[in-house]
């Protein structure tokens, strides 16, 4: 309850506007050093991007480096390297999609019929905790475990088996980027699901029951109706990240594999610009991915937003 | 919202088949043993003789006379000492300077109707969408003098859009009247965000501070493009001499005679490169669910 003094003459839409910056000037000034940090670092380097239309030459520094125009962008679009690095991330997302997607699915509808909440949330605590460790660590592992003197090959030798190749082998490297990603992120992405999962009315499960639902027809016809909203929603959302595919994963194993198995379009900018100097032509190459990104996640939260609206009416 | 809360089988589901039960049963074990299987072989290794390792070929799956030789070398000083303190370092002072900024924005923007709060938050979300990429983020950096020194690798991830959006979602669930409350007794801004809001709100401060603190500690590539060798945290040393295989050039690694096999130590580097987060993981645990869903239904 707070009391205003009557008004005597109608006020300014200026004077209004000082009376609330007056009155939130402590909040505003909280906002500060967060505010800042955005203009600097993001809208600061965002303004960088005119690099992209410069050739840099690192003794002048950004700013006065020549313009060149689109040249950078029209060398790139006609450069076999770019377009093999687009065809690789498009092939490992896809690889993730049909992979990677249905992991914590699965994972999350075998957790939810457990009946033991104890042995639920013991299983949990151990799927979520991979999330949590950097990339270099999930790759050392996978070498450890993996590698020619690793522990699946120590195995096959003594059992008398061929061993296998995957560590170091250009061929395998894509399928081992999405073992690498279910192994890291498959018990996390259950988290979603599970509870969507437990938000299903349990009467429906009740009454398909009482008239003679068994177990997979439940599952058929009231769990995957009930999930199938959300699974939609992740799965756009998934879409409109289709030129993402794990950055710090690649980068980290593009040495070893070689670019014409692990360059996606990330590494590419890496080498270009950050190994080769080329920024412009680096540069160019991240605006492409930043400004068709971005017309994909802004595409696909408007589908979802649609969809979504229709998964709740229907 | 949780449905099923009890432990025991609803009276409508009817007794799960032997077949039922122990296929469930195998795919369990399979799940648990390919998630913990890789951090067993990797703490018996770097506890394993080098006469062990070299006759197993690289690894150990239980040693058979544990040492300790690969952590008191690497803990000798030397490169990991080194990387230990410089990565404690980053992730101390990062997580400080990261929550600080964080709590300020998310309170300022989370109080109804402040000026300028919407397009400020309208700022914050595009960025979202379009993160400027990371050349001209190198360019920036080295244009502000950064290179070389630690704030390189904070200042730039200084707060993470998800996390304030987490917390300000929670900042807004406290109820109005605490706020009216503490205005009427005549307490300022900054004093309802330490004695009212503060107080409140420790699941989710403890839930962001963790996910900051881990993505520090976690953190290597900014490390490795910003930092001169000398100054690398725990994780690109990890990366070089473990991913990369280049060899540990201690100095304490020159007595002959005293030094663990390679693969000991690079797994003993790993193991010390993990440990934290192991630590970390039971707090974040008890914390995170929660935090994490409600954040995720409020955007």
């Amino acid at each position: 309850m707070v009391l205003y003094k009557p008004v005597k003459q109608p006020e300014t839409k200026r004077n209004q506007r000082w009376k609330r910056f007056h009155r939130d000037r402590v909040l505003l000034l909280l906002m500060l050093p967060g505010l800042g940090y955005f203009l600097v670092f993001h809208y600061g380097a965002l303004l960088g991007n005119v690099i992209a239309f410069k050739e840099y030459v690192p003794f002048v520094g950004l700013w006065d480096s020549p313009w060149v125009g689109f040249d950078n962008f029209s060398a790139m679009f006609s450069d076999g390297d770019f377009w093999h690095a687009v065809w690789n991330t498009l092939f490992i997302a896809v690889l993730q999609l049909i992979f990677f997607f249905p992991a914590p699915l699965a994972l999350a509808l075998l957790l939810h019929s457990l009946t033991s909440d104890l042995l639920r949330r013991f299983v949990q605590s151990v799927v979520y905790l991979p999330h949590f460790l950097s990339w270099v660590i999930v790759v050392a592992l996978f070498q450890q475990i993996l590698g020619g003197a690793g522990l699946l090959n120590g195995f096959l030798g003594d059992a008398g088996l061929n061993t296998v190749d995957i560590i170091g082998n250009p061929d395998a490297f894509k399928p081992l980027v999405v073992a690498q990603v279910i192994w890291k992120d498959g018990g996390w992405g259950t988290i979603i699901f599970l509870a969507a999962l437990m938000q299903v009315n349990e009467q429906l499960y009740e009454s398909a029951a009482l008239d003679g639902a068994g177990p997979w027809r439940r599952f058929w016809h009231v769990t995957l109706p009930q999930i199938r909203p959300i699974v939609i929603l992740l799965l756009i959302m998934r879409l409109g990240e289709i030129l993402s595919v794990g950055f710090e994963q690649m980068l980290l194993q593009r040495d070893a594999y070689g670019p014409e198995a692990a360059e996606i379009i990330d590494t590419f900018v890496y080498y270009q610009g950050l190994v080769n100097g080329n920024f412009g032509y680096a540069a160019a190459a991240g605006l492409f991915k930043g400004v068709v990104g971005a017309a994909l996640v802004y595409t696909a939260n408007k589908l979802a937003h649609r969809l979504g609206e229709q998964g709740v009416y229907r | 919202m949780i449905s099923r809360t009890a432990a025991a089988r609803p009276a409508w589901m009817e007794k799960p088949k032997p077949l039922t039960l122990v296929a469930k049963g195998v795919a369990l074990v399979v799940v648990l043993g390919i998630v913990i299987m890789p951090f067993v072989v990797v703490v018996a290794t770097s506890l394993a003789s080098n006469k062990e390792v070299v006759a197993n070929g690289g690894w150990v799956l239980w040693p058979s006379e544990p040492t300790l030789r690969a952590y008191r070398q690497i803990f000798n000083g030397g490169i990991v000492t080194d990387a230990l303190w410089v990565s404690i370092g980053i992730t101390v002072v990062g997580t400080a300077a990261s929550m600080l900024c964080t709590v300020l924005l998310a309170y300022a923007l989370a109080r109804p109707k402040v000026y300028g709060a919407k397009p400020v938050l309208l700022l914050v979300l595009f960025t979202f969408l379009f993160p400027p990429g990371m050349i001209p983020a190198y360019l920036l950096v080295k244009e502000l003098g950064l290179l070389d020194a630690y704030g390189a690798v904070i200042l730039p991830v200084l707060i993470n859009v998800f996390n304030l959006v987490v917390m300000r979602g929670f900042f807004q669930g406290i109820p109005e009247e605490l706020y009216e409350a503490a205005r009427l007794d005549g307490a300022s801004e900054w004093k309802i965000l330490r004695v009212v809001v503060i107080p409140l709100s420790k699941a989710v401060l403890a839930v962001v501070g963790l996910f900051y603190a881990v993505s520090y500690w976690n953190a290597w590539f900014h490390a490795s493009i910003y930092l001169e060798q000398d100054h690398w945290p725990l994780q690109q040393v990890l990366r070089t001499y473990v991913i990369g295989g280049a060899q540990l050039a201690d100095s304490g690694a020159a007595e002959a005679g005293n030094v663990a096999a390679p693969q000991t130590i690079q797994m003993a580097v790993l193991v010390v490169a993990t440990v934290p987060i192991l630590l970390v993981y039971p707090f974040l645990q008890k914390y995170f669910t929660k935090g994490v869903l409600t954040g995720a239904i409020k955007s």
